[in-house]
């Protein structure tokens, strides 16, 4: 059974049709790479998942259950996290502070409570080793490379029993050996069974991690087929409208 | 080479020594000591137990307003407003008490109307997303002639029945001959400093600092606790002014005019950051300290009291100088 099914979703602003009649499915442990051009319609698509968005007409099942969701907080609360694009993380704290953002683990008794430091270390220090990434809990956001900042992003989104983990290109503006860093925790995602969607422009990234990759293009899911049957020649095809559509 | 989970999360960036020397804090304890020390060598007054007295007692006031200052400064915002707040709850207060009323129900109407001018404040600056700086401005100038209003611009000195009681509790040496602003002082301090590193609405005001937008999308409600700090900042200015009522025995409707500089500049001058994301309980009193020793020294030293504003301005400016050198050298 697919954990997230979107059937016949769209969405209009007015008179722009931003997404029309999307529908597509996605497996536990599978990594989809959702490509288009601007414009074409994947942020929206991604924010309607992030309840950001609400659809004007279709359905989001989640584990065949429909999800109705008004704000993002819902989302979260279904097992749908995000990592944005510029990664939301604050400078002046540690990596262990910025993966409990908003939701920090506290001790004590009834209306006395105090943050608890040490839990908080330990849990970012075991959710950065099972990510094989060498950032250390205690220190500051500033002064790590963008992979290590990366990997505080995405062990953030591990916190709660994630099942699906929508990535907004997390490849773009950083360094090609933090590149690999980064697809490297993207398949340690997969590995424990989480759906990771990865938006990117990036033609060889995706291939080189993505199970299925799904080419939008004027609002319109005009491919979604197995990595191993497609080449980039035909996705860079039917991001630029080259090739019509693929069944 | 195999490292344990532990020892990575054991492991700190830096050692004890090098982080105090990193630390600005640090560095304005050694100014007022070494400042401290010339002064009791270069003048005969300096360190007499009347004017260390004085100068404990001055500092406090400046201390604890700073230290809500602290928190809106760690926002990233900034209270123009704290003088006129805290001329506007010791008005309130003299003239409930003056009217008769008991000191329990003029301090309170005196928070009340400190809480209320803060969360106005707040929420101008939180939720229809005014800049803090005009707000607080026009508080500024609102708040003072509010005061005048209350007093119809006349001093005030007596203060009903509990009259003795306000003068106690503002003059008074209740614990091992402490002078009770210092007492009250060192509480909020503690107060304040446990706020900022143990408390969730503390982590979340570094947080708001640090980036804001950040914050809002993790889920922290960025919008209340900005109001929250706005309503602290005002409450230690409305405490304040209680204080030095109880101690001065008089309000005039000049008091804590230009207070804000100073507030502004002790915060700064301890460490905190006016963009935001930086700030202790600990440095809003050192640097307090540092100013007050200034001003108490000119005088001292016979240096004419017009240079005063020389001198804390430009404490300021070095303040953010040195942080700005710490800047330059971490982003080559």
């Amino acid at each position: 059974m697919p954990v997230l099914e979107l059937a016949n979703i769209s969405k209009h602003f007015g008179a722009i049709q931003a997404v029309n009649d999307v529908s597509f499915s996605l497996e536990a442990g599978e990594v989809v790479g959702l490509m288009g051009d601007n414009g074409a319609g994947k942020s929206t698509l991604v924010k309607m998942i992030a309840g950001n968005f609400r659809p004007s007409h279709g359905t989001i099942h989640l584990d065949g259950k429909e999800l109705v969701m008004h704000k993002p907080a819902d989302a979260r609360q279904h097992g749908i996290e995000i990592v944005h694009q510029d990664l939301a993380l604050c400078n002046n704290l540690t990596a262990a502070a910025n993966v409990y953002l908003g939701r920090e683990l506290r001790k004590g008794v009834g209306p006395f409570r105090i943050l608890d430091y040490g839990a908080m270390y330990k849990r970012a220090g075991q959710l950065f080793a099972e990510l094989k990434s060498e950032t250390r809990p205690r220190d500051l956001v500033k002064q790590m490379s963008g992979g290590q900042r990366q990997a505080v992003a995405i062990a953030r989104t591990m916190l709660s029993q994630a099942k699906i983990v929508l990535m907004d290109e997390p490849t773009a503006a950083i360094s090609v050996r933090q590149v690999a860093e980064v697809l490297n925790l993207i398949r340690h995602l997969r590995d424990q069974g989480i759906a990771v969607v990865l938006i990117s422009h990036r033609m060889p990234d995706v291939f080189d991690v993505a199970d299925r990759v799904i080419v939008m293009r004027r609002g319109r899911k005009v491919a979604d087929k197995k990595i191993a049957s497609s080449s980039p020649e035909e996705v860079t095809g039917l991001i630029t409208g080259a090739i019509e559509q693929v069944a | 080479m195999a490292v344990t989970l532990d020892q990575t999360i054991a492991q700190k960036q830096h050692t004890f020594l090098s982080r105090l020397f990193a630390n600005q804090t640090f560095w304005v304890v050694i100014a007022v000591i070494l400042a401290c020390l010339f002064l009791s060598v270069a003048t005969d007054s300096f360190a007499t137990s009347k004017n260390l007295f004085n100068i404990t007692r001055n500092v406090t006031f400046t201390a604890i307003v700073a230290l809500g200052m602290t928190f809106v400064i760690i926002t990233g915002g900034i209270d123009l407003s704290v003088g006129s707040v805290l001329c506007l709850s010791s008005m309130v207060l003299a003239v409930t008490m003056h009217a008769g009323y008991s000191i329990e129900v003029g301090i309170l109407a005196s928070i009340a109307t400190a809480l209320v001018v803060g969360a106005f404040n707040g929420v101008l600056i939180a939720y229809l997303g005014f800049p803090p700086f005009v707000v607080t401005l026009g508080m500024l100038s609102v708040a003072r002639s509010l005061a005048m209003v209350a007093s119809n611009n006349t001093v005030v000195f007596q203060f009903g029945p509990d009259h003795q009681k306000l003068l106690a509790l503002g003059g008074g040496a209740w614990v091992f001959g402490i002078a009770n602003p210092v007492l009250y002082m060192i509480i909020l301090a503690l107060i304040t400093g446990f706020i900022l590193r143990w408390t969730k609405f503390g982590r979340h005001i570094f947080a708001i600092g640090g980036n804001e937008h950040a914050a809002t999308l993790t889920g922290v409600p960025v919008k209340q606790i900005k109001v929250a700090v706005y309503m602290i900042s005002a409450l230690s200015a409305g405490l304040a002014g209680i204080i030095q009522t109880g101690w001065l025995g008089a309000v005039t409707t000049n008091l804590g005019n230009g207070m804000e500089l100073q507030v502004i500049a002790a915060t700064v001058i301890g460490g905190a950051n006016l963009a935001g994301g930086v700030g202790t309980a600990l440095g809003a009193i050192v640097g307090a300290a540092l100013i007050e020793v200034i001003r108490n020294s000119l005088g001292l030293l016979g240096i004419n009291a017009f240079w005063q504003g020389t001198f804390i301005g430009g404490a300021i400016i070095l303040a953010v100088l040195f942080d700005r050198i710490r800047n330059f050298r971490r982003s080559d």
